[in-house]
């Protein structure tokens, strides 16, 4: 197989076309490319988060290869579907979506956390315009997609509103403002997807500040609650689909609890909080990294290589 | 006893509520927004189930379906903010300055860092909240919001200019925070005064020193005016309802013709008013300065003209440190 580290065919629309025979796999394809470019764009920096990059890599996938309406052209519409990543330290999988969608250069992604380039560590709304806010504290950014949502209804713009949170990020006290509000207000355009691998910065959830039980908490706060394995690409489209039927037909917000491995494909990082980050990669741990996912020696160069 | 309880008609009645009073800086707030918001139809208002208290009592009655509810939450209703301006709606974020406090990060990050167009009105600062006390006296807020890069700081002195500065921040395109005031206030302007984002005004020209005032203490410093003017001294008093960005030029022509400054502010000696003059004098026109604030102590309950004799931020000691500042000259 082949992943070009330019020219990935950008899905230049809006796909929304449900579980198209072939997308399945094509999102597949995205997932590994996402994967490989975050953990290039991370040995090149000398720093950043792996393990939730390889475990949201589906979920970005469908999200922006499927579910929203959003394209690289149309970063100003106002009906395009807004997505906020509220665990901003996912923001390599997050800038190798773009990469592989179109909305920035795969190459120049690869100045991830590099002086002047606008890959800063975390999102930044006003370095790069299509991540939509900027985040890296936590708890903010579902705030800040509640506000969107809110937004939006009051002016009468049925865009919808996606929100990937993290599991450690649930610790914090203003995502369950966020949830209590999202609720009150009714807003079931807004989607909140859970990035849950169960590992945090230091240990496991579990040990750290128990988070279970997690679907019932967010049931208990009014919320639609579906729980899937996040890296099944086709559980995760019919997720995105009942959360479309939900928003037009319910009037309370859905949350997705996606199951998934921290540092998923990489068999070294998988289930290994020291993986989470601030990690610098050896170029053997890289190549180890880009090998297990599938890339041969010249793809390796092509992502390894001096920039 | 007799057959009708007095406690009951004192039930049907409902308690005596203390609401904002008519001559406050929160009720000027809360009417003009109230009377501006057809002229700014992306104005939306958010509030932490204090608009009794903040003076949007107003807003939610004249414009209800712009007026959002975030409950008692401040952190998610001022980074919800930060969605909402980018969607293009103007939020105006209103709660007590110590609860702007608790939701500085958040104003960082998603208002500031993000350079949306959101507004934070902030009633209860200083002293002049009174009997709340200590927990209650946001004395920091200037500060803290002064440090946050983009942040434009503003503490207007009456109903007048509040009502003039209410406007100009609807006006203006970026992250703003602004004092009002709990207490009644004075008025000090007539419908002639005017009011612009990075300006002081000179309210009494005056050749010994400059007294630069904002927010409640411009009425002390015009008090304390006139007790120097009783000893002799001529005193320029500035109202200065701009904090950052501070007037520069301003402050450093008060310096060069009065050769002498004194400060004066609701708030904390360090940070606020105070710093950013002496940071203006320091990169232009060096004098000695004397400080009327706070001084690095939290409040306590009493009511605000007490506290202000209490924490010696009234206008006798506006005159007192404007001689010790005069016999550094």
């Amino acid at each position: 197989m082949n992943l070009p580290l330019r020219s990935q065919p950008a899905n230049d629309a809006g796909q929304n076309t449900d579980t198209a025979s072939g997308t399945e796999p094509k999102l597949a394809q995205a997932a590994r490319f996402i994967r490989m470019h975050s953990i290039a764009a991370i040995y090149h920096a000398g720093s950043g988060h792996p393990g939730g990059a390889m475990s949201s890599a589906e979920l970005f996938a469908c999200l922006y290869g499927a579910e929203m309406n959003v394209r690289p052209g149309g970063i100003d519409d106002p009906s395009r579907d807004r997505f906020v990543l509220s665990k901003g330290h996912g923001a390599p999988a997050l800038y190798a979506t773009g990469a592989h969608f179109g909305f920035c250069d795969a190459r120049a992604a690869l100045a991830l956390r590099k002086l002047g380039s606008p890959f800063q560590g975390h999102p930044h709304v006003l370095d790069l315009p299509w991540v939509e806010t900027s985040t890296g504290s936590l708890g903010q950014g579902i705030s800040v997609a509640v506000g969107m949502a809110l937004g939006l209804r009051i002016q009468k713009n049925p865009a919808r509103v996606y929100c990937l949170l993290g599991d450690g990020e649930m610790q914090e006290g203003e995502v369950w403002e966020a949830a209590m509000s999202a609720a009150h207000h009714e807003l079931s355009r807004l989607t909140a997807v859970v990035d849950y691998n169960k590992l945090q910065s230091d240990a496991s959830n579990d040990s750290i500040m128990r988070l279970e039980p997690l679907a019932d908490k967010w049931r208990a706060f009014g919320w639609n609650v579906q729980e899937i394995d996040g890296h099944d690409v086709t559980a995760i489209l019919d997720a995105f689909h009942n959360t479309g039927l939900n928003a037009e037909l319910s009037k309370v917000p859905s949350l997705i609890i996606a199951h998934t491995i921290k540092g998923k494909g990489v068999p070294y990082m998988e289930n290994i909080p020291a993986w989470h980050g601030s990690v610098k990669f050896t170029r053997a741990q890289a190549e180890e990294a880009l090998t297990a996912l599938g890339a041969d020696a010249g793809q390796i160069a092509e992502f390894l290589d001096d920039l | 006893m007799t057959s009708s309880s007095p406690t009951a008609s004192l039930h049907e009645a409902g308690p005596a509520l203390i609401a904002s009073n008519g001559d406050s800086l929160r009720e000027a707030f809360g009417k003009a927004l109230s009377a501006m918001a057809d002229e700014f139809p992306k104005l939306v208002v958010l509030d932490a189930d204090i608009a009794g208290g903040t003076g949007v009592h107003h807003f939610r009655k004249s414009h209800p379906e712009r007026f959002v509810q975030f409950g008692i939450a401040e952190q998610n209703m001022m980074a919800a903010a930060g969605g909402m301006a980018a969607v293009g709606l103007v939020p105006v974020v209103t709660t007590f300055a110590v609860f702007c406090l608790r939701a500085i990060e958040q104003a960082r990050l998603s208002l500031c860092y993000a350079r949306r167009n959101a507004k934070i009105v902030a009633s209860h600062p200083g002293l002049d909240v009174g009997p709340d006390g200590g927990s209650a006296q946001a004395l920091e807020d200037l500060a803290a919001f002064r440090a946050i890069p983009g942040m434009t700081v503003i503490s207007p002195a009456d109903a007048t200019e509040m009502a003039l500065a209410t406007r100009a921040i609807l006006e203006f395109d970026g992250p703003v925070y602004m004092r009002t005031g709990r207490s009644p206030a004075p008025r000090l302007f007539g419908d002639d005064h005017r009011f612009e984002i990075g300006k002081g005004q000179v309210l009494r020209d005056g050749t010994d020193l400059t007294i630069i005032a904002c927010g409640a203490e411009v009425a002390r410093a015009l008090a304390a005016h006139d007790l120097l003017a009783a000893d002799g001294i001529s005193a320029r008093i500035v109202n200065m309802p701009t904090i950052k960005p501070i007037d520069s030029a301003l402050v450093a022509r008060c310096s060069r013709e009065t050769g002498a400054i004194v400060t004066a502010e609701d708030h904390n000696i360090h940070g606020g008013l105070g710093g950013a003059v002496a940071e203006a004098l320091a990169a232009t026109h060096p004098c000695p300065v004397e400080f009327v604030g706070v001084k690095d102590m939290f409040g306590a309950s009493g009511e605000p003209e007490e506290l202000a004799h209490h924490y010696e931020i009234a206008a006798p000691h506006i005159a007192e440190a404007a001689k010790r500042v005069m016999k550094r000259k």
